[in-house]
């Protein structure tokens, strides 16, 4: 009895998670352009999606904006949480408390105070601005994800590559950013991730020709939701439950083999 | 051995965070040589050693590499490689590329890097682990790697920080004479940092012991075990009966109610001393009014001998000893001359001793 409730519960659970999205799915198969009747499968919306060039054009956009800013942030984001690692410890936890605050900031003040900072410095908004902003919210990410990494590393590792010949450089190269890699990894995802759904302080640092998905669709929603949205809507859920999918059959493959070998040696 | 000078430290002195971690380090290491930096923790032997490694630049002070001043040269340009405590292996490299990676940073030929790896695998024992991944590894074959991975690049020296802290007992000592052996077939000079006196005395040609920052003495095992020069080493190295003493004149002490004869001298008269006595050097008689008598008060068995607490006069002795006397037995300590060392009283102690003295208006200045 109380495992049927419980798997009841979780039906449920499951069911308000995602029932929305797959109703958002099965319409963007609707003929009709009317939210509440169904009138019969059609795969026009895709067809017109896809001639669609501002959305097209937003969607490049945006994937342009986040590719940059995520790797620019990743560079950025490892050396800054390198350089807080070596630091005195009431400095560092400083800068770590400092870094906290645009990730806990309300994005509505960050994308006000960014606007009012390239107007006052008199800065055309467009593609420069959206990209710096992105930066800048997304650094804090990458530095709080390696950070961690930095800190389980055994902390003779450096001074143990120093003392097998590498310089610091080489140090660096050969040691330190391998044992840190997964920590630049999910930083530059979360980064990616982060950009490509960002709309408020893209919204307040984008120009005229620099539109970016989020905000195309939301000015496409102002006047009537097309089904087209629905569409992209569904493909970007695809994408994203295909790149999930991809990462934890990596995972599994890769923690697999490593169960092997310790089984081998015992 | 040869007693060329490989290593000198000169007025070695070293601050962190306000606090004095090394107080004027003088010490040369010679060519050959197995020293060991030994002492109890926050001693400075560590920061000693990364001293040797380049690791640290010492506040104040030169050190020197046959001859030649390297305060600032860093440590990839060292002639050294260091054993890290914990080892320090690179985690996503395996066995053999942890091996290899000095070789590779000096773009040595891979059939050279090959040969050369697998000869340090069979030096440590550990043939056919090539392709292991590091963390696969036991604590004592980790150990070994770390070795492999610093004599590999040829080092002159080889700096190992507390390598054995993190083996069991069993594999500690196993791992003692193999470190001993491969330094005798190497041929070169190991620095060695440890706080077990007895991994100082079994593997060392040279013991350093050090407390506070300071050296306190420098000598064979022997030396350090037979004449510690004062009570801090007695204390540290081995077990040893500590008792507070006057030095009546050259060779005749007063401790434990009675007067000895001793073979030491060059104290001034009535001078108060600290008496140390190793516990094995006592030798346990029947109860007599020639020998200073005592009441047994608890007696533990060690394997090789028991361990025996009497209570003698207002002192508690140690005595090691293969026959073992019952608890509540009356028995008598007997000392010959050589078994009593006598070592001046350390700095603290002889302020304390002034203070108990004084009375108004005595004239104490100069003495403390």
């Amino acid at each position: 009895m109380r495992k049927i409730t419980s798997k009841l519960y979780i039906a449920l659970v499951f069911l308000f998670l995602y029932a929305p999205i797959f109703v958002l799915i099965a319409y963007s198969f609707n003929e009709s352009k009317s939210r509440t009747v169904w009138t019969g499968f059609t795969f026009d919306w895709y067809v017109k999606l896809f001639n669609n060039e501002v959305i097209l054009k937003s969607l490049a956009n945006t994937l342009i904006i986040a590719l940059i800013a995520a790797v620019v942030s990743t560079i950025l984001g490892t050396l800054a949480a390198i350089g807080i690692y070596n630091m005195k410890k009431w400095l560092r936890t400083a800068i770590v408390n400092i870094t906290y605050i645009p990730i806990m900031n309300s994005e509505m003040v960050t994308g006000v105070s960014l606007m009012l900072l390239f107007v006052a410095l008199n800065i055309d908004l467009g593609y420069f601005t959206l990209i710096l902003a992105h930066i800048t919210f997304c650094v804090p990410y990458v530095i709080l994800n390696v950070l961690p990494k930095l800190r389980q590393m055994n902390h003779n590792l450096y001074d143990a590559a120093l003392d097998l010949g590498c310089n610091p450089i080489q140090a660096f190269r050969h040691v330190i950013v391998p044992e840190i890699m997964p920590g630049i990894v999910t930083g530059f995802l979360m980064s990616l991730t982060y950009s490509i759904d960002d709309f408020i302080i893209s919204y307040f640092t984008t120009g005229a020709n620099s539109q970016t998905l989020p905000i195309t669709i939301y000015s496409m929603t102002r006047r009537k939701v097309s089904p087209e949205v629905n569409a992209l809507s569904a493909i970007i859920f695809v994408v994203v439950l295909l790149i999930l999918l991809i990462m934890n059959f990596k995972d599994i493959r890769d923690s697999a083999p490593k169960k092997r070998r310790k089984g081998g040696a015992a | 051995m040869n007693k060329n000078k490989i290593i000198e430290l000169k007025n070695i002195t070293m601050e962190y965070d306000g606090e004095q971690i090394l107080k004027g380090i003088n010490l040369d290491i010679h060519d050959k040589e197995f020293v060991t930096l030994l002492g109890p923790s926050g001693c400075g032997k560590t920061t000693t050693l990364r001293i040797v490694g380049g690791f640290i630049t010492p506040d104040s002070g030169d050190v020197f590499f046959g001859g030649k001043r390297v305060n600032d040269v860093p440590p990839y340009k060292r002639p050294v490689n260091t054993v890290f405590q914990k080892y320090a292996l690179f985690p996503h490299l395996n066995v053999y590329e942890n091996v290899a990676f000095g070789l590779r940073l000096k773009k040595v030929s891979e059939p050279e890097i090959s040969r050369r790896v697998g000869e340090m695998l069979e030096l440590v024992d550990l043939k056919g682990y090539d392709k292991r991944g590091v963390n696969q590894l036991s604590g004592g074959q980790q150990q070994r790697i770390a070795i492999a991975r610093a004599l590999i690049n040829n080092p002159k020296v080889l700096l190992l920080d507390e390598p054995l802290g993190a083996l069991d007992l069993k594999l500690r000592k196993e791992m003692q004479i193999e470190l001993k052996k491969i330094q005798q077939r190497m041929e070169i000079t190991f620095i060695y940092v440890t706080h077990d006196q007895e991994e100082a005395l079994t593997m060392s040609d040279t013991v350093v012991v050090m407390k506070d920052g300071t050296i306190q003495q420098i000598g064979t095992p022997q030396d350090i075990y037979n004449e510690p020069v004062n009570s801090f080493v007695a204390d540290f190295i081995g077990e040893s009966n500590i008792l507070p003493g006057i030095m009546h004149r050259d060779r005749l002490v007063e401790f434990a109610g009675n007067n000895f004869e001793c073979v030491d001298g060059g104290f001034d008269p009535m001078e108060p001393v600290d008496v140390v006595i190793r516990p094995e050097d006592i030798k346990l008689t029947p109860a007599s009014d020639d020998a200073l008598n005592g009441v047994v008060e608890n007696v533990t068995f060690k394997g090789v001998h028991y361990e025996i607490i009497v209570k003698a006069y207002s002192d508690t002795w140690m005595i090691h000893s293969t026959k073992a006397p019952n608890v509540g037995e009356v028995v008598g300590i007997t000392l010959t001359p050589e078994d009593i060392h006598i070592m001046k009283k350390s700095e603290v102690k002889k302020v304390n001793y002034f203070k108990s003295d004084l009375t108004e208006g005595s004239d104490i200045e100069q003495k403390i």
